[in-house]
């Protein structure tokens, strides 16, 4: 037997050899194991990608578990706090998972691919967690991250590059929906879901025929304003969207060390994604006391005066004679679509209602003299941006 | 039937039983629901040949709890008390000890035995105070399990400082190298290795054997008693004070599943389709099977279901019995001698060999046996003129590699045949039949997971505070209404009862009528 080379350092996604041609930057980081763009010529140009046409964002890295077997349904649905049992084949949930103590562990996306097959998408791995979960149960569980290439199209002209490609039928696919497509023999997953709070699809597709969608989806949206883009500016389009980032907006249950340090959904605004009918999910006892003892945190989103980044201030109560913080930001940004200075973070209840006003301080550095400003900012309830067309079905074609 | 029962007690083993008492006592309506014919559990007497018969698992009287004696005013009756241990030498020069004495060893294996036993008897009494209580939680700031902590160290300290490290140091480690320190009979060793290890998945060098002899001496200084009728007369007796304070109890009826709605329990299933209703469940059945089987996965969380899946149970005691036409011969041994405790555990190293196999799944080439004649002091056991035969035999894995299957079972009897013949050259000739119980038989039987005395591994790390696991070792599971109640549940098995007690007293206390 001859030793087999063993891969060392970063991994290549499939699209990696296209995207290189494209990179003008060398701005790479790592996701998951895999070198991830950044950014691949200009970020902002890229953000006005997602905004004003359609940006093509390489996904392949997210962790991708497929679950099946005869108890599929039923572990899935004591893994997460959300009724999976609502969750029909061909649609797509949005979920989050708890340890025993009811705090978050990781969100994710699990599509009902056919009845009884699953697929789970998280930004970390979870393995271990998924495997503890799954004594007792009659499952099979299989990270399949290498296997499947896969690509967010995310835009307004998005729906019309898709059609352009041939298609057919995706004008009936509803936000949350998945259909299958044939692409040269190969089985294609398009489903309508995205992390840009806009009109946009992501594509699965067997690793082998990356290189062809790649081809085919860039020759298809030539004249629609079709750009690869990097993490820098699909971040700044989850703000606007007001969608969390693990380890940015929440830590993973498991990443904690130190007590008081982990969410719980309610804490994170997700109340909406925890079904305390339905039988037993985990977390759910220690939800039930939260919920009767009241929660420490809770989750907002804020717009704030004037236009200086609010990069990871402390929120106050008053503009004046603070004796202690009520708060933080964890994720801020200057909206160019929104023209907001827009802000996600965390406070401790009861503050933090929608309407309410607060104080963030901004520090800000001129020249290297450092000013600090008091900026008046309000809770909001809705995402920054929430354009119809994100839900419009069919959409509207370019 | 629509019947509501203040509780309902799964499976009628001593501490169901103990349990159910104290919950009648204080006015509560009780059902107790068996899967076999008779209560007991795994203390039953039970023919096995004719006329013969004998107590199917534990065969010696040590642990019950006089304070449920008292409680209950139970009354058992014994027939010989303070009964004697021999460990058998194939020369006929035996040893012999019984409380702080021995004979048949040298004056300093006298000595140091007599101080051995005085140190081990003090700490055995200090734990035994605590198994009479619920184990206080860690990392809670609930003041009654701090202060019980507290007390804890203050008991400890209160022994002094040299008898408190002694404490410290001794009750991790393996009796191996304490007996190896102080004694130089290997009989002794023997003997007392045996005591250590016995109805567990650990040999004399593994590591806290020392708190498992301690867990053996912790009631009565383990003075051993034979009870009239075998083990099954306990039971029994526990039943009849369970049925006069007003306890239903069914035989027979085996539990399907606990019922749960909305997170809370109310009831359980049985096998046969019925129903019975309560919000209290409480069950003397092991963690593990209560857990996994009756309760489901999908009913708990995660984390606690991966703590239940790893409770060590490998049982790996047999027992085995013989129906005997005459009482065998062993040198340097009269007739009266029969009436006490006899073990083949020539020397610490013998029985430790005899563990070896057990680590890869293999039954003892040579096993170490405690044997009783329980008919020469009960002729209630046997017609006249004949006898029983009733020993623990180990090791002899509930996982044995290739399964329980005839020829496993047909080896391992002709192996402790030969070890038997060592000592009792003439006991093929009387012997009638024989019956094996294999950890295997006994979970199949006595519905045990993995055929485990305690139902989990009496270890430091299933004892006390994380006894059957972490978070739930105040008898409460987590899942409202559950509770358990049986020998998986601190302080852990043998005929105890402490489990079934504690059990109630705080089911009761939870809801203020205590």
């Amino acid at each position: 037997m001859s030793a087999q080379e063993v891969p060392q350092g970063r991994c290549y996604t499939p699209f990696y050899d296209r995207m290189k041609e494209i990179d003008r930057l060398n701005n790479w980081t790592t996701w998951a194991g895999y070198s991830s763009p950044h950014a691949l010529y200009c970020p902002e140009v890229e953000y006005f990608a997602i905004r004003n046409s359609t940006g093509v964002f390489d996904i392949t890295p997210m962790i991708k578990y497929r679950i099946s077997g005869p108890d599929a349904l039923e572990y899935i649905d004591r893994l997460v706090t959300r009724n999976m049992r609502k969750i029909k084949p061909g649609r797509v949930a949005y979920a989050v998972w708890c340890d025993d103590r009811g705090q978050v562990l990781d969100d994710g996306t699990i599509f009902h691919l056919a009845e009884g097959v699953y697929r789970l998408c998280s930004q970390e791995r979870h393995l271990p967690w998924f495997t503890a979960a799954a004594i007792g149960f009659d499952v099979e569980i299989k990270e399949e991250t290498e296997d499947i290439a896969a690509l967010a199209v995310q835009g307004p002209t998005s729906f019309s590059i898709l059609k352009n490609m041939g298609l057919d039928g995706l004008e009936n696919l509803k936000p949350f929906g998945l259909m299958y497509f044939d692409f040269k023999g190969e089985k294609m997953m398009v489903s309508r879901t995205g992390f840009t709070g806009d009109l946009g699809y992501e594509l699965w597709i067997n690793s082998e025929k990356a290189i062809d969608l790649w081809d085919d989806l860039f020759v298809a949206g030539e004249l629609y304003g079709i750009r690869a883009i990097g993490s820098e500016a699909l971040d700044l389009a989850r703000i606007e969207a007001g969608y969390l980032a693990p380890l940015e907006d929440f830590l993973p249950a498991e990443a904690t060390v130190r007590t008081g340090r982990t969410r719980s959904p309610l804490e994170l605004g997700m109340e909406w994604l925890v079904d305390f009918d339905k039988p037993n999910f985990n977390g759910r006892r220690a939800l039930i006391d939260e919920k009767k003892r009241g929660s420490t945190w809770r989750l907002v989103k804020l717009d704030i005066e004037g236009n200086k980044e609010a990069h990871s201030s402390y929120i106050f109560e008053h503009e004046e004679n603070n004796d202690a913080e009520i708060g933080f930001l964890t994720s801020s940004a200057w909206s160019p679509i929104c023209k907001q200075n827009i802000a996600i973070g965390t406070v401790k209840t009861p503050h933090g209602n929608v309407g309410d006003s607060v104080w963030v301080e901004i520090y800000y550095q001129r020249e290297l003299h450092w000013s600090r400003v008091m900026a008046k900012a309000t809770v909001v309830g809705k995402p920054f941006w929430f354009p119809p067309r994100r839900s419009q079905t069919p959409p509207f074609p370019y | 039937m629509t019947e509501q029962y203040d509780a309902i007690i799964i499976g009628a083993g001593h501490n169901g039983l103990v349990c159910s008492c104290y919950l009648a006592k204080a006015g509560k309506k009780v059902l107790v629901l068996e899967a076999n014919n008779q209560v007991g559990g795994a203390a039953v007497t039970r023919s096995f040949f004719e006329d013969f018969s004998v107590s199917a698992c534990a065969h010696l009287l040590y642990q019950l709890q006089p304070q449920v004696i008292k409680d209950l005013n139970l009354n058992p009756k014994i027939i010989s008390d303070n009964i004697t241990s021999i460990v058998l030498s194939d020369r006929g020069e035996h040893v012999r000890y019984c409380g702080n004495n021995v004979e048949g060893v040298s004056d300093s294996d006298e000595k140091n035995y007599r101080e051995f036993h005085k140190r081990m008897s003090r700490f055995a009494r200090l734990l035994n105070t605590y198994f009479n209580k619920p184990p206080p939680r860690l990392g809670t700031k609930n003041k009654k399990d701090l202060f019980a902590l507290a007390k804890l160290g203050f008991d400890l300290r209160i022994m002094g400082k040299k008898e408190m490290r002694e404490f410290l140091r001794l009750i991790g480690m393996n009796i191996y190298d304490e007996l190896d320190e102080r004694f130089e009979s290997p009989l002794l060793k023997g003997g007392l290795s045996v005591d250590a290890v016995l109805g567990t998945h650990l040999g004399p060098r593994s590591p806290n054997t020392i708190l498992t002899y301690l867990y053996r001496l912790s009631v009565n200084q383990g003075k051993l008693q034979y009870p009239a009728g075998g083990m099954g007369s306990i039971t029994t007796a526990l039943g009849e004070l369970a049925g006069k304070a007003g306890v239903e109890i069914q035989t027979n009826t085996a539990v399907q599943r606990i019922l749960i709605e909305n997170g809370v329990t109310v009831g359980v299933e049985t096998q046969a389709g019925d129903s019975f209703f309560s919000s209290t469940i409480i069950s003397n059945v092991d963690p593990k099977k209560t857990i996994m089987d009756l309760v489901g996965p999908r009913n708990v969380e995660t984390r606690f279901t991966h703590r239940i899946h790893h409770v060590r149970n490998r049982g790996n005691a047999s027992k085995f019995h013989l129906a005997l036409d005459r009482l065998p011969k062993i040198a340097g041994l009269n007739e009266n001698d029969f009436s006490a405790r006899l073990l083949i555990a020539p020397n610490e190293n013998y029985v430790e060999s005899a563990f070896n196999h057990a680590k890869y799944g293999e039954s003892s080439v040579n096993p170490i046996l405690e044997i009783t004649f329980p008919s020469v002091v009960d002729q209630s056991l046997a017609p006249s003129g004949k006898h029983v035969m009733s020993a623990i035999v180990q090791y002899s894995p509930y996982d044995l590699k290739g399964g329980w299957n005839e020829s496993a079972r047909d080896n391992f009897i002709q192996t402790i045949m030969m070890t038997l013949e060592k000592y009792m050259p003439d006991i093929k000739k009387q012997v009638l039949t024989s019956e094996l119980l294999t950890p295997a038989d006994i979970e199949k039987e006595f519905h045990i997971s993995g055929g485990h005395w305690h139902h989990a591994e009496l270890s430091l790390d299933q004892f006390m505070f994380v006894r059957p696991v972490a978070g739930a070792s105040q008898y409460q599971m987590p899942l409202d209404g559950l509770y358990l109640c049986g020998a998986g549940t601190h302080p852990g098995g043998n005929v105890n009862g402490a489990a079934g007690r504690n059990a109630a007293r705080m089911i009761l206390e939870q809801e203020g009528s205590l």
